[in-house]
């Protein structure tokens, strides 16, 4: 290991240290409710930086990473009910299944550009839920399967909030997940994965393996899916083909894009806005009092006009939007002592 | 063998609707690169828009026309207030607004009429043909939806290849900066392209309303179905798109009859994936796809 | 490099504390106690209002029908409140959309219940939906009553002792429905053509239950999404059957029609209740019926009800129902759906009648197993210690000229061997005023 690379990790591991430290005095004073909405963020945030990874940093755009992470949803309710073993190996096991997935997904998707990767990736995403009618004996057909939920640990006393422990659990992935993937950015494969998105013939001729770069970046995303669909299943008991359709995909790409492609920050925002956007315009729709059509349409129409406001006005995402007007106010700010520099890229 | 030839007319009736919904994508993609999701709104809100004027009681003509025109104007107005924005963005962000206006077209629908599933009437008898004293799995509004499905392909070839406006769009597409210096307005070659797309999907929203129903997420498999065909075919080609519907359907109604109707999207992932392989870059990839 | 890091943190943050910001506060629950005057006595009863919930498909693929329960249930609620209520509270319902996705549900849900703080469930839809969310709000004793879906999953009192039932759930239709094949088509060939869920599985379970083996030629199913059903009805022609049975929805049932004058093929039609309303299928082949009656291609089909038909005025129920649907649902269609909503806000607001002055959630649980409750439903409830089934038949009818004739009496029997018995019963009138009389 370097010198920089050591310093990387500490860095890293001392930002989720932090970020554990407040979000355990969070999850301590807020509703149950509030730790329902906080586990669900830290599920669609681990899904949405692996697809950061892969589309942000690598370039290959995904539309079938809800069919993974059906895959690791299944897994963890299957290996759940065969074996005793502890949560966390199964949710490692799940994450594991899922990538191999990731790998036979991957190795095919190297073949394919642009367009071509998104209908594949698409007719995944619509195919794959279909297994579970297939295989109804094994996996539950429609209903699906359900998970039992986690039981908090005796020493935490009996009273315990379940909702309390789940969001617990859901944070602890998603900061191992954030420790690995900020790592994996600042490494070797980090520079290959963008390397290869933004010129292949140059990352070749560098001597980067184009195709093993990408299967790679698809193997390391697939293996998020699946972990967030284990927290999934761990969070809502949900196992189901009906959770995971072709919306779910389309909203884990619309989380990376809305937060900002390309940096795990952005997953933040994109998986904040994944849980607040459709609760907030509940919120709004049941504020109002309307005839039932359009009451009931309210809401989706709201996230429709976000999805295309905030493209056509923060094109980088909110965490562009968000570093342009932190730069905008410093700035501003240095105006006032010294003349004005040429704002940098 | 009766059942065979059941499964092939109502695949290649089926594989006609696929066809126009993934010549729709493939107009839009080569006009502008742009993969136009919002697509399948557009054309179920062009649809209801006829089922409006025929549920008035006008003629059914008159609502066919009333859709192609609302095609053909939605379209060009979708490209000129949201979608010239993003075109030249990175192609993601294009992607996130085509969906953006699919689920507020979706919402505005459900406000306007509603979510109970609307009955839209066919241009011709849906009765099968009888062979042998048999009646068959094709109809007389099937064979209608076929020749127009033909019909547009040919006046597709006919304007890219003989017309002026033809050219220039072309040029558009391949070639803008040229194009530009040509004197061609680009712009508007996008715009018109656009609008040409729409105009073929709301031809397939009301061919395919009979058997769907309209209600806001009637034609969601259709895009599916229809982005698969398009995908199969080669994004850069119309006649691909007309080949990969037809393959499609086909396949599908196999799939359907002789494995089960659960493993239809199954199959659709299968025949695009084995196609794909095959040749990355659909059936129709021109040599200018894949220069790595 | 750093203040990208930086900003990853308070990125983070921020996203939390608007977290914060969208929780909302907790209150707390004061005991029960009787006295005569209104209290607080559970979570969403004040001395004013009742508050219950439930997650419904208001929008998406499976909204089509079902958008209009809680429509239906909160028109009832308005009618009874625009009455004085139940014992002077207002009924209130929030009807939150997980567009029948499980996850949403679970969402949804989690919602009415911590944040919302309903008093019950009531009308949560749907069966892969329900399911995710039944253990939750039983551990939680948020009594769960009128599960919208007629999966036999309800009925396990010992495991879900808040759950309740609505419907007669799909085995019990099958086998009322299977009877009435095997007795009046007697030798011809059958064949099934039903919904890929436990809706066909379990209507198949009650069918196969009465009708001979032999006598089953062919059995088709369908995905609620994809609507070719071309190939299944082909092999359905093809197998020569002259009876159809069908467990579908309503799109489904009219997608048989459509078929069937495709293939010029027009067996007998037995279809679940599910799928049959004359309103609903009228509407989806208004555009097929060649200047006829739009309702010409539907005579004949052979179904059942649970609930009385939604053109026979005559009855107290229907007569109440459609005045509540013309005063407070003048745009919707008077369908099978709209019934339903009503008939479950009716039951609800009897069961709360029942759990008495202070209902506490235990209390309306314990009065539903008890009390024997009547109202719209054909056939009685189920509803005892031993059971949290819902009504325990149907009455057989016929669609004719477009509106349902029931047929003999209501028939009654169990999940099991049981046989079917006619339910003599009479059911009881209606309240002119919407509130059920105190028991």
């Amino acid at each position: 290991m370097t010198g920089v690379a050591r310093v990387t990790l500490a860095r890293n591991l001392a930002i989720a240290a932090a970020a554990g430290v407040g979000l355990w005095v969070l999850t301590s004073t807020v509703s149950a409710y509030a730790n329902v909405q906080i586990a669900t963020m830290a599920y669609y945030f681990v899904a949405v930086a692996g697809l950061t990874v892969l589309t942000g940093q690598n370039g290959q755009v995904s539309l079938g990473h809800g069919a993974l992470m059906a895959v690791g949803a299944y897994a963890t309710a299957k290996i759940g009910e065969a074996v005793t073993w502890p949560l966390a190996a199964v949710l490692a096991a799940a994450a594991l299944l899922t990538a191999i997935a990731g790998l036979l997904v991957g190795a095919a998707a190297a073949r394919l550009r642009g367009p071509y990767l998104a209908g594949a990736t698409l007719a995944l995403a619509v195919g794959l839920p279909a297994l579970a009618t297939r295989f109804s004996d094994f996996l539950g057909a429609s209903n699906g399967l359900t998970v039992a939920p986690p039981i908090p640990p005796a020493s935490l006393g009996a009273t315990f909030p379940l909702e309390r422990w789940q969001a617990w659990i859901a944070c602890a992935g998603a900061l191992i997940a954030y420790v690995l993937l900020a790592n994996l950015m600042r490494s070797g494969y980090g520079r290959a994965f963008r390397a290869v998105r933004d010129d292949e013939i140059a990352a070749q001729l560098a001597g980067y393996h184009v195709a093993r770069t990408q299967v790679v970046a698809f193997v390391v995303s697939a293996a998020c899916a699946g972990l967030a669909g284990g927290l999934l299943a761990v969070v809502t008991s949900v196992a189901a083909p009906g959770a995971f359709t072709l919306t779910l995909s389309v909203a884990l790409l619309t989380g990376v894009i809305l937060g900002g492609l390309g940096s795990l920050a952005g997953a933040v925002w994109g998986a904040a806005a994944l849980v607040l956007l459709p609760s907030w315009s509940d919120d709004l729709s049941g504020a109002l009092s309307l005839s039932s059509n359009v009451q009931a349409n309210l809401a989706l129409a709201f996230y429709g006009l976000v999805l295309i406001a905030v493209i056509l006005v923060a094109p980088h995402g909110l965490q562009g939007a968000l570093g342009k007007a932190i730069g905008r106010m410093w700035d501003q700010r240095r105006r006032g002592r010294a003349p004005r520099k040429e704002e940098e890229e | 063998m009766q059942r065979f030839v059941d499964l092939t007319l109502n695949g290649i009736a089926n594989g006609a609707i696929y066809a126009a919904a993934a010549l729709s994508l493939v107009l839009i993609w080569r006009a502008t690169r742009i993969l136009n999701f919002a697509q399948a709104g557009m054309l179920m809100f062009t649809t209801f828009i006829a089922w409006t004027v025929i549920d008035h009681g006008v003629s059914y003509w008159l609502g066919f026309l009333v859709a192609l025109a609302s095609g053909l104007a939605m379209g060009a107005l979708v490209e000129r207030t949201i979608v010239r924005r993003v075109e030249g963005a990175p192609p993601l962000n294009a992607i996130i607004v085509t969906l953006g206006i699919l689920v507020l077209l979706q919402a505005l629908a459900g406000m306007l009429w509603g979510s109970t599933p609307r009955s839209f009437p066919p241009a011709f008898s849906i009765r099968g043909y009888e062979i042998g004293g048999h009646a068959v799995l094709f109809s007389r509004f099937d064979l209608f939806t076929v020749l127009v499905v033909a019909a547009v392909m040919a006046g597709l070839v006919a304007l890219f290849s003989w017309t002026s406006l033809g050219l220039r769009m072309r040029a558009s597409a391949f070639e803008p900066e040229v194009a530009r210096l040509l004197g061609v307005r680009v712009g508007d070659m996008f715009t018109v392209g656009w609008a040409l797309a729409s105009l073929v999907g709301s031809l397939a929203g009301v061919l395919v309303a009979p058997s769907v129903f309209v209600s806001p997420n009637s034609f969601d498999a259709i895009l599916v179905f229809g982005f698969t065909a398009a995908v199969i075919g080669g994004l850069d080609s119309p006649s691909g798109a007309i080949v990969g519907g037809g393959l499609l359907g086909l396949a599908l109604s196999y799939v359907s009859g002789y494995a089960g109707s659960e493993t239809v999207t199954l199959g659709a992932l299968a025949i695009l994936v084995a196609t794909l392989m095959v040749r990355p870059a659909g059936l129709f990839a021109g040599p200018r796809e894949r220069r790595v | 490099m750093r203040h990208r890091k930086s900003s990853a943190l308070a990125a983070a943050a921020a996203a939390l504390a608007l977290a914060i910001a969208a929780c909302g506060s907790s209150d707390s629950t004061s005991t029960s106690s009787s006295s005569s005057k209104n209290e607080a006595s559970a979570p969403g009863i004040t001395p004013t209002q009742v508050t219950v919930g439930g997650h419904f498909a208001l929008t998406g693929p499976a909204a089509p029908g079902y958008s209009s329960i809680p429509a239906a249930i909160e028109a009832y609620f308005k009618y009874v409140n625009a009455n004085g209520g139940i014992n002077g509270r207002r009924l209130k319902l929030i009807a939150r959309d997980d567009g029948y996705n499980p996850t949403n549900t679970v969402a949804v849900t989690k919602r009415l219940v911590l944040q919302d703080k309903i008093f019950a469930m009531v009308g949560g839809l749907g069966t892969p939906t329900h399911t995710k969310v039944v253990d939750f709000l039983n551990a939680s004793k948020v009594p769960d009553l009128f599960v919208s879906s007629g999966c036999l999953c309800w009925d396990q009192p010992e495991k879900y002792p808040q759950t309740f039932g609505f419907l007669p759930d799909y085995l019990i239709e099958g086998k009322i429905l299977g009877q009435y094949i095997a007795q009046h088509f007697k030798g011809k060939k059958v064949a099934y053509f039903v919904q890929n869920d436990d809706v066909g599985i379990d209507g198949t379970k009650g069918l196969d239950m009465e009708i001979p083996k032999s006598q089953v030629v062919t059995r088709q199913t369908y995905e609620p999404g994809n609507t070719d059903i071309g190939p299944q009805m082909a092999k359905i022609k093809a197998s020569g059957a002259e009876v159809v049975a069908m467990f579908t929805i309503p799109a489904y049932t009219a997608l048989v029609e459509l078929a069937g004058l495709k293939l010029n093929y027009h067996p007998q039609l037995v279809s679940s209740s599910i799928g049959s309303d004359p309103t609903t299928l009228a509407g989806l082949l208004k555009a097929f019926s060649k200047g006829k009656a739009p309702t010409a291609l539907i005579d004949g089909i052979q179904t059942s009800a649970p609930l009385p038909a939604t053109t026979d005025t005559s009855n107290s129920w229907t007569a109440l129902f459609k005045k509540i649907h013309d005063q407070y649902l003048p745009k919707l269609p008077y369908d099978g759906n709209v019934q339903y909503g009503l008939a479950v806000g009716y039951t609800f607001a009897q069961a709360l009648q029942a759990a008495g002055r202070n209902p506490t959630r235990e209390g309306i649980v314990e009065a539903l197993q008890t009390k024997k409750l009547t109202g719209p439903g054909l056939t009685p409830f189920r509803f005892s210690e031993e059971s949290h089934a819902g009504l325990t038949g149907v009455q057989l009818a016929e669609i004719k000229g477009g509106v349902l004739v029931p047929r003999g009496k209501p028939l009654t029997t169990d999940d099991g061997d049981g046989a079917i018995t006619p339910y003599d019963t009479a059911q009881p009138q209606a309240p002119a005023n919407g509130v059920p009389p105190a028991t």
